[in-house]
């Protein structure tokens, strides 16, 4: 039966001692560990405030003194949310963390490094001041130069501010949650040269 | 506004080097990126002392 | 092979010491303190917010920028009306070797920016008995006609830099009474509603005003002055001093450099757009496939500043 394959499956590769544990590897003693939950840590504050905008209107902080701060909060965590993943899109490549089977760890990250800029993006077009006015003129050239344009028209607002709050968050969520399962599910990878003496040399 | 959202309304000022150019916020933000990656390589974590908390 | 052996015992469960470690308490932490960060910046700088610009304030700031845009607009040589796909067919658009991809997808959104941007908006008020006379004129007389005259009028008006007191008398028919009705009812601020309903109530597409606002030189002007222009990293800057989206230093970077940054080159100057596209998704999914690139997969071991990471593991386990 499909759901008993699918819960072996899940038994197997992401038992909940995997999903929830409270021992980690000795190795995984760095602060250049902490950028992941750091970035996670900022797109939750994204999503709060970006949820409390959504819920007030697309204009509110332009005349409420609490939609300006909430606005700001929404600004400033993106700036973390990226400068943390950058932090942590670097550490993983000098550790080489794609190692062990955990190429789809690497790719889904990268992905979801994409797809934030693609939603941030979004996020700019719909600020309804002179700032979305003029990325939404200048952007219209680069996707209508390949055809993408006729789909995604970053003039039309109604179609940006769908895409900012419900479509693109949802792809990015799913992603990011598929992310974060494949460490826990496959583990923090271990240094390089770990096993160079099991191994017998340094190659 | 922000307490000092008045001077950060202000025309931004820009670092000029050839054709290269750069606002000196974006330039705090770069340079704080790699600050942060070098500290987080350099400085101790705490707790990781040997065999402290280790299991086997 | 020790290669196989080596993956898989990094893919195996660790079997090594371990410490203590409370997720959850980890994760409440991060958002603890990131959430009292983002709040502190947050009060003490607040965010961007410029003021987004009206139709009324173009025409009442640059009202000879407005008037010869219009001017523009019905003699079919503004940015957007010869713009191509997706708007019109004006053009091929921008191509990458023999792919006009725009113009592949073709027209869909369509933009008259003769009826869309003046004739329309002025048809939906009162206007003056001139200006009710020169739509009158206008509406019934052939396309041919009024290409004419709206292109004597835009070339007269282009050697005067744009002064309409200095244009000759010439063959311009009711165009200048069709820009002057135009600006009057930008000024009065009644052309923002028109453009953007089309006649309808409800509307949430604004690309005919973009593409409007975008022909003139104000708009452009207030990009300049925000050094928001391609040309100048623009895509990387911000309003004001906050900062702004350093993640697109690599996409901006390529406007800057010849052949990119200069529009007369052909084939890429001129095509910058397309062909700058492709370079970042070209890289993109570089990035996206990084451990499957040889040479840059081993820059990690050729360059060890994993050793910094893993430096008391390394010091404890004697490698």
């Amino acid at each position: 039966m499909w759901v008993t394959r699918l819960r072996e499956s899940w038994q197997k590769n992401l038992p909940v001692e995997k999903l929830l544990p409270d021992t980690q590897p000795a190795y995984v003693a760095s602060w250049i560990y902490m950028f992941g939950v750091a970035t996670l840590a900022s797109l939750g504050v994204i999503i709060g405030s970006g949820l409390w905008l959504a819920f007030e209107g697309a204009s509110w902080y332009h005349y409420s003194n609490v939609g300006h701060f909430i606005n700001s909060m929404h600004f400033w965590s993106v700036q973390f949310f990226f400068v943390f993943m950058v932090v942590h899109l670097w550490g993983k490549f000098w550790m080489a963390a794609w190692r062990g089977r955990r190429l789809l760890t690497w790719i889904t990250g990268a992905i979801a490094f994409v797809a934030s800029i693609a939603t941030a993006f979004t996020g700019y077009l719909i600020q309804t001041n002179f700032d979305s006015q003029w990325i939404s003129y200048e952007a219209k050239d680069g996707f209508n130069s390949v055809g993408i344009g006729s789909k995604f028209n970053v003039t039309n607002f109604g179609q940006m501010i769908l895409l900012h709050v419900a479509f693109l968050p949802l792809v990015l969520g799913v992603i990011t949650v598929i992310h974060v399962l494949m460490v826990r599910a496959r583990g923090v990878v271990p240094p390089i040269d770990a096993f160079n003496k099991e191994l017998g040399d340094r190659s | 506004m922000g307490i000092f959202g008045h001077f950060m309304n202000l025309k931004a000022v820009y670092l000029h080097l050839g054709w290269f150019q750069i606002s000196i916020t974006n330039l705090i933000v770069i340079l704080g990126m790699l600050v942060l990656f070098g500290l987080a390589l350099v400085l101790p974590f705490p707790g990781n002392k040997s065999g402290k908390g280790g299991k086997k | 092979m020790k290669h196989d052996r080596r993956t898989e015992l990094e893919t195996a469960h660790w079997k090594g010491r371990t410490r203590p470690y409370d997720l959850i308490k980890e994760g409440v932490a991060a958002l603890v303190i990131i959430t009292v960060l983002v709040a502190a910046l947050s009060t003490l700088f607040g965010s961007p917010d410029d003021k987004q610009i009206t139709f009324k304030q173009w025409a009442v700031a640059a009202p000879a920028d407005f008037y010869a845009t219009t001017v523009q607009e019905l003699a079919g040589s503004s940015g957007s009306a010869g713009y191509g796909a997706p708007y019109n067919t004006a053009s091929d658009g921008v191509n990458l070797g023999p792919l006009h991809l725009a113009k592949l997808m073709g027209v869909t959104h369509p933009v008259d920016s003769v009826n869309d941007f003046v004739i329309t908006p002025l048809t939906t008020v009162v206007n003056t008995g001139p200006v009710a006379n020169a739509l009158k004129q206008w509406q019934s007389s052939d396309s041919k006609t009024q290409s004419t005259w709206a292109t004597n009028y835009d070339n007269a008006l282009t050697k005067v830099n744009q002064d309409a007191t200095k244009v000759p008398v010439g063959n311009y028919g009711p165009v200048p009474l069709l820009a002057q009705g135009l600006l009057s009812m930008a000024q009065a601020g009644s052309l923002d509603g028109a453009l953007l309903s089309q006649g309808n109530y409800f509307q949430s597409d604004n690309t005919k005003q973009t593409l409007f606002l975008g022909d003139g030189n104000y708009f452009n002007d207030q990009s300049t002055a925000s050094n928001l222009q391609g040309n100048t990293w623009g895509m990387m800057n911000e309003t004001g001093r906050y900062p702004g989206q350093a993640w697109l230093w690599l996409y901006s970077f390529w406007y800057q450099i010849p052949p990119f940054n200069n529009g007369d080159n052909h084939p890429f100057g001129a095509n910058a757009d397309a062909w700058i596209m492709l370079i970042m998704g070209a890289l993109s999914l570089g990035l996206i496939c990084m451990p499957l690139i040889p040479g840059i997969r081993s820059l990690p071991y050729k360059i060890p500043i994993h050793r910094l990471v893993w430096k008391n593991f390394y010091q404890e386990e004697n490698l």
